[in-house]
């Protein structure tokens, strides 16, 4: 079947969104105080960067964010194999005590996100987690729900959402893809 | 990025992708070493049997540790001699371990060909921790390992083994995996301890230890083990320290920088003095620390792998 | 347990061989060559009661209650004698016993076998030759022991040499228990004059071997295994050579692998050292790269050589340094074999393989059958003292039939041998032997059975 796109957001909409998770993030916690960023590989990196920026011009300092890699906490390592290399985790504070915000591309089955809270407890014991997504595309397979999201799409799991970042794929932007690869 | 292998029995066959793989994912894995909590759940479900047919304490601890960091089960298993002594081959010994639902097998030997052979008739993936004086590909890629985080790269990066290759379990592994990376790869001993043809693999032969490091960036000292004296194959301690020894006069004569591997464990005051083992050239710790990141990135990625 | 007791025949029977013993054979339109009378022609051949009785037109009226084979652009030669193969009984019958010895060489075309002594217990004295010959009297292949020079373990004691002479034994041999000392092969040597006889040595000089399990060279130090060097072979051969051009006796090398070991025949053979020498067909058809994938089969002893030594031996069956080729046959049970390479018994089967083996390498399929038969039948009769098998009137009918036309495949499952452990397994050969006729037996290979009139 060939694969068929519909362009669901563009270069402006993703920035109309980031900036609204800035707002928001920065409202519900009070501030950026304790606060730590850590994306989760691999777009999830670039949002968590965009998002840190947006939070630095509001706040007036520089925000520093982390790097989580989940491969090593993923529970479909049997079935799937190997997959993606494992590439290294960075995250430069201390996460005790600290409120750390999660953020990825596309919410799905919510079993990044889990694998995501798993990783980050091998790094110490934070007061609280958030999460905060770009796209939550439904279909929830555990009990997970993000505190932020950029934008809901509603779609069949037949569908997939890809989320494009100049960074990594040359462009800004977010489709829907008709038989493609299906999110993890 | 799953690798071109599935067992993992030496470097003479692997590809120089599949080899950075493995160091690429093992980068990773050392992050996870230094967490709070050095472990991950990856292989709860991958059962891992380390065969020990022969004694190495480092080796063992080296793979169960990274076994256990990676949540796999671990059985260790030492047989020595004494399983073919009740007349049990090794594969009925491997088959036994089968039957009770194992993955994989980590297996050190001291006979060469040995772990071809239970990829050969056995179903579990093998890893060779070392089989006699043939390959033993962890410690090879160990020691690329700690190279790549001096050096970046091996391109053109000049690398001489020191002392007994024709006994050595690292040599040939090293010469193999290194030569495939680009590196140049030399070997300097007494004639009795370098086997013939060895050029054939591609290596250069120094007799001259001074000489070996004027025209190396890196030195790759191994074990004398004392018996071979009594086999003739070099007249006395003394004299192959005074020979082959390498001594900090050595390398402060060479006035150059160098960096000093050795795979462990040191015979101080023979192969290599302790200031040299001790001192600012020596890599010799950070080499056991990456052993162990080596080995989670191999099991990880042979574990993973097709069958 | 011995031949008339039928378990040969029920053996070969169960692989749906044609097993006869006929009065009267006629074989019909075989292009008959035996290279020790230079006959070369196609001519029909009669056979009664085991002698050879017309060779040329036969009037099939004249005769009554015959056999004929078919034998048209089939080869009639002399039956294949081969030098030393191992048949494990007694003592080894998991590995090979006398039946499925004989079964073997029969199906490789063999109408004799010297057996080599590492029996157990030993071929060294003459009750256990006598227990051998009468196991295997009254058999379609000659087996002919051979016996061990020395009676101990330690190659210190001779054995009874007159004693065992007088059974018929005309060669002595090393196999397994080399002379301790050169003194101790000198004086052996001495001693076979007495009976004018030959002493076959496999000599390697153990201490220059070292435990040594592939030849010592790049393939050696590539798979990091403990190397044989060629000079251990080369060195026993010098020092055999030296003591046989001392004593003046009679000196038969097994089993030659190397460069080194042909110069030093060649050079002794200008001397006047009475030497023959013979190798096998592995050793001209394989290399030490065959031991790359520590492959058990191709484990063997004196190891594989070099490319060197092969082309080196080679040329020295063209130009006659090498006299003969032995199928060096060493049957061993797969449990032996399943094991770490370095701890696989040394040897490789070989008498079901070796004609089609020698006709590829010699010639690519299309060998000089004078060669050939010269190799396989007729020098190794020679060396061995026993009688010539001819192709004349009045001869002992003593034959091989082979199809220089087949081309097969090797399969150790279809073995008569126990041993599995073949060099050539899968290998495509040309020509094969389809029977042989010796002491009245007639014995026809299932693929040629359509032969039988």
């Amino acid at each position: 079947m060939p694969e068929k796109e519909v362009r669901l957001m563009d270069e402006m909409d993703i920035q109309r969104s980031i900036a609204r998770l800035a707002h928001e993030i920065i409202e519900r916690n009070r501030g950026v105080d304790h606060l730590g960023i850590v994306g989760i590989r691999s777009r999830g990196v670039h949002v968590a960067e965009r998002i840190a920026k947006q939070m630095s011009e509001i706040v007036g300092r520089e925000l520093t964010t982390g790097v989580l890699d989940v491969t090593m906490y993923r529970d479909d390592f049997r079935t799937r194999k190997v997959g993606p290399g494992m590439q290294v985790t960075e995250i430069p504070f201390d996460i005790d005590g600290c409120t750390v915000l999660l953020v990825d591309d596309v919410l799905y089955t919510g079993r990044t996100s889990r694998a995501a809270l798993d990783a980050l407890m091998a790094y110490g014991r934070p007061s609280r987690v958030q999460l905060a997504v770009l796209v939550d595309r439904g279909h929830r397979e555990l009990p997970i729900k993000a505190d932020f999201v950029g934008k809901n799409i509603p779609t069949s799991s037949s569908e997939n959402v890809q989320v494009h970042m100049k960074e990594m794929d040359g462009s800004d932007e977010v489709v829907l893809m008709r038989g493609g690869r299906a999110n993890d | 990025m799953a690798l071109k292998s599935t067992h993992l029995l030496g470097l003479r066959d692997v590809p120089a992708e599949d080899i950075t793989a493995i160091l690429d994912s093992a980068v990773a894995f050392k992050e996870i070493l230094s967490r709070p909590v050095p472990k991950v759940p990856t292989l709860r479900h991958v059962t891992v049997v380390n065969a020990f047919f022969e004694n190495s304490t480092r080796t063992r601890i080296s793979f169960e540790l990274a076994e256990k960091r990676l949540s796999a089960d671990v059985v260790n298993f030492s047989a020595s001699a004494s399983s073919v002594n009740k007349g049990e081959t090794l594969i009925d010994t491997i088959r036994n371990l089968e039957a009770m639902k194992i993955d994989l097998v980590v297996m050190r030997h001291p006979l060469p060909g040995a772990p071809n052979l239970l990829a050969k008739y056995c179903d579990s993936k093998v890893i060779n921790a070392g089989d006699g004086s043939h390959e033993h590909p962890t410690q090879a890629l160990l020691d690329m390992m700690t190279l790549r985080e001096v050096y970046g790269d091996f391109n053109k990066l000049r690398v001489t083994l020191v002392g007994d290759i024709s006994h050595s379990r690292v040599a040939l592994s090293n010469i193999f995996g290194l030569t495939t990376m680009g590196a140049q790869v030399a070997v300097c001993g007494p004639p009795t301890l370098i086997p013939r043809d060895i050029e054939h693999l591609g290596v250069k032969v120094y007799h001259d230890l001074d000489e070996a490091i004027a025209k190396s960036d890196v030195l790759n000292v191994l074990r004398i083990q004392l018996e071979r004296q009594d086999s003739g194959l070099f007249p006395s301690k003394r004299e192959y320290h005074q020979t082959f020894g390498v001594t900090s006069e050595r390398l402060a004569a060479s006035n150059k920088p160098l960096t000093i591997l050795h795979p462990g464990p040191i015979n101080r005051g023979l192969e290599l003095d302790g200031d040299v083992a001790d001192g600012p050239h020596s890599v010799i710790l950070q080499q056991v620390t990456n052993g162990v990141a080596v080995r989670m990135a191999i099991l990880y990625l042979i574990a993973g792998g097709e069958k | 347990m011995s031949w008339r007791s039928k378990q040969g025949t029920d053996l070969l029977k169960s692989h749906d061989w044609l097993v006869q013993r006929s009065q009267t054979v006629l074989l019909h339109g075989a292009r008959l060559i035996d290279p020790s009378t230079g006959l070369d022609k196609t001519a029909d051949v009669l056979i009664d009661r085991g002698k050879i009785t017309k060779i040329g037109k036969i009037n099939r009226d004249e005769l009554k209650g015959y056999v004929e084979l078919d034998l048209r652009d089939k080869i009639l030669t002399p039956g294949f004698q081969d030098m030393h193969a191992h048949f494990g009984q007694p003592g080894h019958e998991d590995r090979e016993t006398l039946t499925t010895g004989i079964c073997a060489a029969a199906a490789g075309g063999y109408t004799g076998v010297s057996i080599t002594p590492d029996t157990d217990p030993y071929i060294d004295n003459a009750g256990i030759v006598k227990w051998i010959q009468d196991q295997t009297s009254g058999s379609p292949v000659n087996v002919v022991p051979v016996a061990s020079v020395a009676r101990d373990d330690e190659g210190r004691r001779l054995t009874e040499v007159d004693d065992i002479f007088h059974m018929g034994v005309r060669v002595f041999s090393d196999t397994g228990r080399p002379a301790a000392t050169p003194e101790i092969m000198r004086r052996a040597l001495e001693y076979m004059k007495l009976h004018n006889l030959t002493i076959s040595s496999r000599a390697q000089e153990t201490s220059l071997a070292a435990g040594g399990v592939v030849r010592e060279g790049p393939v050696s130090t590539r798979l990091g295994q403990k190397p044989w060097p060629s000079i251990a072979e080369s060195m026993a051969v010098a020092k055999s050579l030296l003591l046989a051009l001392h004593t003046g006796s009679k000196l038969h090398l097994e089993a030659v692998s190397s460069v080194e070991s042909l110069d030093l025949i060649r050079w002794a053979r200008e001397r006047g050292v009475k030497v023959t020498c013979d190798t096998t067909p592995h050793h001209i058809a394989l290399t030490d790269e065959a031991t790359e994938t520590f492959d058990g089969n191709f484990k063997t002893s004196p190891p594989l050589g070099s490319k060197r030594d092969k082309d080196a031996l080679i040329a020295a069956i063209m130009d006659g340094t090498i006299d003969a080729v032995a199928a060096d046959h060493v049957p061993l049970t797969d449990e032996e074999c399943l094991v770490e390479y370095s701890l696989v018994p040394d040897g490789v089967v070989g008498l079901e393989t070796a004609v089609g083996v020698l006709a590829k390498v010699l010639g690519k399929g299309k060998p000089d059958w004078n060669k050939l038969i010269t190799l396989l039948a007729i020098r190794p009769r020679e060396i061995l003292e026993l009688p010539p098998a001819t192709i004349a009137t009045g001869s002992t009918a003593d034959l091989t039939i082979i199809d220089p036309e087949a081309v097969w495949t090797v399969d150790p499952a279809r073995f008569f041998t126990k041993g599995h452990n073949t060099a050539f397994g899968g290998w495509q050969l040309p020509v094969k032997s389809l029977g042989i006729i010796n002491r009245g037996w007639t014995l026809i290979a299932p693929d040629a059975r359509m032969l039988v009139k």
